[in-house]
């Protein structure tokens, strides 16, 4: 093909654009796509998961109602009071009240590192009692490996979750962000929440230690 | 009709009661928990109120009930497609039951 064939587009008036896709934002369909894309990631996780566990006969059940499942009780009530600070946060913005909506951010990065550190501390309590990522006391070596995947993975998205938020918060404090980039963030905090719901049941609660 | 901005304002009732019925849930998963039932149906009862937490999560704090429907309907399909053919794997897992090949365990 010469080069004589190629039409050259007409160039579009300045300020015309396309039509936001499905009405909403270029940037917050990127997140619903993001939000998408990890939620087939954490679905791999935990399939991963469950594999290990159906296909191996002394699979391990470590977690003893006092100290593991009152931690993740309240661990499942910081992180879901979280995502409703964090709803406060966003429509505190939506009707233009900026103190209250960097305010309920905040609260909702505290939640979320004291979730954190919990999880943390969880996670000492089992490598105090000998789980590694390989070996354990109680069974099948890979409890280790396919529980700090699972959880890790959520720890990495709660911390990060709350690095961006602080990052967010304080730029929409000094006018860099505005409040459409408060909500797009906070869809990702809801997801952390959501992915939690289903670690909870799955990781800790078909693995409780049952009296014989 | 009310558009999904006037949602994201206004009275909270709405987003506290899901707030409790999340909580609710997860109490009741904690409960199911320490029955003594069947594994496969503790499995689907665990999976079922998950899915209904992570719904009411989706639809009310995330706002996508009030989004477009094509939204809803796209990112719906494209999650549940993908997630649904992973479930392949299931079958392969079940190679070793009790500890000895599927075959030999019956």
């Amino acid at each position: 093909m010469s080069h004589a064939n190629v039409s050259i587009a007409t160039p579009q008036p300045v300020g015309v654009m396309e039509s936001s896709p499905f009405s909403i934002p270029s940037k917050k369909l990127v997140m619903w796509l993001f939000i998408v894309s990890d939620a087939v990631t954490f679905t791999a996780v935990l399939f991963a998961y469950g594999y290990l566990r159906n296909a191996t006969p002394n699979w391990p059940h470590p977690f003893r109602f006092s100290p593991s499942i009152i931690n993740v009780m309240v661990m499942t009530f910081i992180l879901v009071t979280s995502s409703f600070t964090m709803l406060l946060g966003v429509r505190a913005a939506k009707e233009g009240n900026k103190s209250k909506a960097i305010l309920w951010t905040f609260v909702t990065v505290a939640a979320g590192l004291v979730f954190a550190l919990l999880h943390i501390r969880e996670w000492m309590g089992l490598i105090g009692e000998g789980v590694r990522l390989f070996q354990n006391p109680w069974g099948s070596g890979l409890f280790g490996a396919s529980f700090f995947s699972v959880t890790g993975l959520h720890l990495l998205h709660v911390i990060g979750g709350v690095a961006v938020l602080t990052v967010v918060a304080l730029g929409y404090k000094r006018g860099r962000y505005n409040s459409d980039d408060l909500e797009i963030w906070g869809l990702y905090w809801h997801f952390v929440d959501l992915v939690w719901m289903f670690v909870v049941p799955f990781v800790y609660l078909l693995n409780i230690t049952r009296a014989s | 009709m009310k558009t999904a901005e006037e949602h994201k304002t206004g009275g909270i009732t709405k987003y506290f009661v899901v707030y409790l019925a999340i909580l609710v849930i997860a109490g009741l998963q904690i409960v199911i928990a320490y029955q003594n039932i069947d594994p496969s149906q503790m499995i689907f009862r665990m999976f079922a109120l998950a899915a209904i937490q992570a719904g009411l999560a989706i639809m009310f704090f995330m706002h996508l009930w009030t989004e477009k429907r094509v939204l809803m309907l796209t990112l719906a399909f494209a999650t549940i497609f993908v997630i649904t053919t992973m479930n392949m794997i299931w079958t392969d897992s079940f190679r070793l039951l009790g500890g000895v090949p599927f075959a030999k365990y019956q």
